[in-house]
C-alpha cells in the first residue's frame, strides 16, 4: 500500500487530501505510521519500527495498525500498490 | 506606467446571509494589476450592504428590478452613464441577465461593455433544459422533469425513486421524501417563483463548485475548483477550499470547449460514490465565493473586463491548492440620511 497521491501532511498532524478538499487530523503515531507507509516500508517493517519505539505487544500493534490503515483506505488516503509489500 | 482608470458598475452588493456576488467581485476588480478603478454600484434594495460600503463602492445608484423590463432599465442606465461615463457593466444575478443581454448592443453603442453569455447560452443552460443540455454537449445530468400541472405529480412514483430534488425554475430547491413533500414544495416553490417546478433525481454525493471564465471561442481563461466545507441553511458556502479535482476540471474545460461559454460561469457539481461527477446546475455568472479564486492566484474578474474591453488575456492555467475561504457578517453603523438619501433620490 501506498499513501495516495500528493496527500499533505503537516507537522501538526493535519492529513490534507487536495483532490477532494478534505482534512483530517491525526496524532503523532498516526503521522508516524503514514511517514513510515510513504517511505515505502512494508508491513512487516513499520510493525517491527513501531515496537521498537513503543511498549507495546504484536498482536495489539497489529489490531490497532489494521484499524488505522482501514480507516484511511476509507478516506482514500491509502491506496494499493500493483506488487503488495509482504 | 499610469495605470487606465475604468469606470465599473457592479450589482450584486446584497452581502447578506444568501449574498450576492457583487463585493467579491469588486475586491477582486480593486486588486487589479492592470487598471485601476472607480466602482459604480448598481442597487435594487436601500439595505444591500454594499451600498453603505464606502471604502468598496464609489457611488450608488439603484436601478429597476427586471421585471420591470429594458424599457425602464436603459433610461436609467443612460443617466448613470451620463454622470459616471461607464466603461463596463458586470451583473451579477441570474435574473438581471436577460436585460442585460439584451441590452448589450445598445450598451456597447454607448461605450459600456459587458461580458456575458450569449441569449442562446442563457437559455440552452436554463434548470428546465438541463437535460437536453447535457445530451446535446455529452455532460452527465440527473435525470429531470418539468412540472406545469400539480396533477401529474404522481406519475414521479414509476419514473423516479425518492428523495427527489424539488427545484424552482430561478431559485430554491427542497428534496422531498415522498409525493406529499413534492406536492407541498410545488407549491410553495411555484407560488415564489412561478411554474414551471424541476423534479430532478436526487445525487448521493459530495458537492463540488467550480468558477472560471470562457472567452466566447471554446477556451478556458480560468477555472477554481471548490469544495464546501460549511454550508448555510440556505445551502450557501460559508466557508470552502480550493481542491485540484482533474476530473472537475475536465468537465469544467469540456463545458467550455463544447458550449464556447462567453463571459464567467459557476457549475455546480455533485460526485457520486462511484466517483461519477453530474452537473446540477450552471449560474451563467460569477458566483458569491468568486474572491476565493482571486485569492488562489486567478483573478477572473480582472480578465473579465479585460476580454469585455476588448484586452487580450493570457489563460490562467494553475492555482493554489489548498486555500480556504470562510466569510464573516459585520455590522456597520449607517447614518440615517445616507438610508434617506439612497431611499428618495436613488443615489448614495
Amino acid at each position: 500500500m501506498k499513501v495516495s497521491k500528493n496527500i499533505a501532511i503537516s507537522d501538526a498532524g493535519l492529513v490534507f487530501n487536495p483532490v477532494t478538499g478534505e482534512s483530517f487530523s491525526t496524532n503523532p503515531i498516526g503521522m508516524e505510521i503514514i511517514q513510515l507507509i510513504r517511505e515505502g516500508k512494508s508491513n512487516k517493517a513499520i510493525s517491527e519500527s513501531m515496537l521498537a519505539r513503543y511498549t507495546t505487544d504484536h498482536s495489539t500493534f497489529e489490531k490497532d495498525f489494521h484499524d488505522f490503515t482501514e480507516v484511511l483506505r476509507h478516506f482514500n488516503l491509502l491506496e494499493e500498490n500493483e506488487e503488495k509489500k509482504a | 506606467m499610469k495605470k487606465r482608470k475604468l469606470n465599473i458598475g457592479v450589482t450584486g452588493l446584497n452581502a447578506i446571509d444568501s449574498p450576492g456576488p457583487g463585493i467579491s467581485v469588486i475586491r477582486g476588480l480593486r486588486e487589479a494589476a492592470s487598471f485601476d478603478v472607480r466602482i459604480i454600484g448598481l442597487s435594487y434594495e436601500s439595505l444591500e450592504p454594499g451600498i453603505y460600503m464606502h471604502d468598496v463602492v464609489d457611488k450608488t445608484y439603484q436601478i429597476p428590478y427586471p421585471s420591470a423590463g429594458t424599457d425602464m432599465l436603459l433610461p436609467r442606465l443612460e443617466y448613470i452613464h451620463e454622470i459616471e461615463k461607464l466603461d463596463v457593466i458586470i451583473p451579477n444575478f441570474d435574473a438581471e441577465l436577460f436585460p442585460f443581454i439584451k441590452l448589450e448592443h445598445k450598451l456597447k453603442a454607448m461605450g459600456i461593455h459587458m461580458f456575458l453569455p450569449t441569449l442562446k447560452q442563457f437559455e440552452e443552460r436554463q434548470k428546465v433544459n438541463l437535460s437536453s443540455f447535457g445530451e446535446k454537449y455529452g455532460i452527465h445530468v440527473p435525470k429531470c422533469k418539468i412540472l406545469y400541472d400539480l396533477a401529474t405529480v404522481h406519475s414521479l412514483t414509476s419514473e423516479f425513486d425518492f428523495p427527489v430534488v424539488v427545484k424552482g425554475k430561478f431559485y430554491d430547491a427542497s428534496i422531498a421524501y415522498n409525493i406529499d413533500q413534492v406536492r407541498s414544495y410545488y407549491n410553495k416553490i411555484s407560488a415564489k417563483w412561478g411554474l414551471p417546478i424541476i423534479i430532478q433525481e436526487f445525487i448521493h454525493g459530495t458537492e463540488f463548485n467550480v468558477t472560471g471564465l470562457g472567452d466566447g471561442k471554446g477556451n478556458t481563461m480560468a477555472a477554481v475548483a471548490m469544495r464546501k466545507q460549511y454550508i448555510t441553511d440556505k445551502g450557501k458556502a460559508w466557508g470552502g477550499i480550493s481542491i485540484a479535482d482533474e476530473k472537475i476540471l475536465g468537465m469544467t474545460r469540456k463545458f467550455l470547449k463544447n458550449t464556447k461559454w462567453r463571459g464567467g460561469f459557476e457549475l455546480e457539481l455533485m460526485k457520486n460514490k462511484d466517483n461519477e461527477l453530474y452537473l446540477l446546475e450552471i449560474n451563467p455568472r460569477l458566483p458569491a465565493w468568486i474572491y476565493l479564486a482571486v485569492g488562489v492566484g486567478q483573478n477572473i474578474p480582472e480578465a473579465l473586463v479585460n476580454l469585455a474591453i476588448g484586452n487580450t488575456v493570457t489563460p490562467f492555467k494553475e492555482y493554489t491548492i489548498g486555500k480556504m475561504f470562510i466569510r464573516y457578517s459585520w455590522d456597520m453603523i449607517v447614518d440615517r440620511e445616507e438610508f434617506e438619501q439612497i431611499s428618495v433620490y436613488g443615489e448614495l
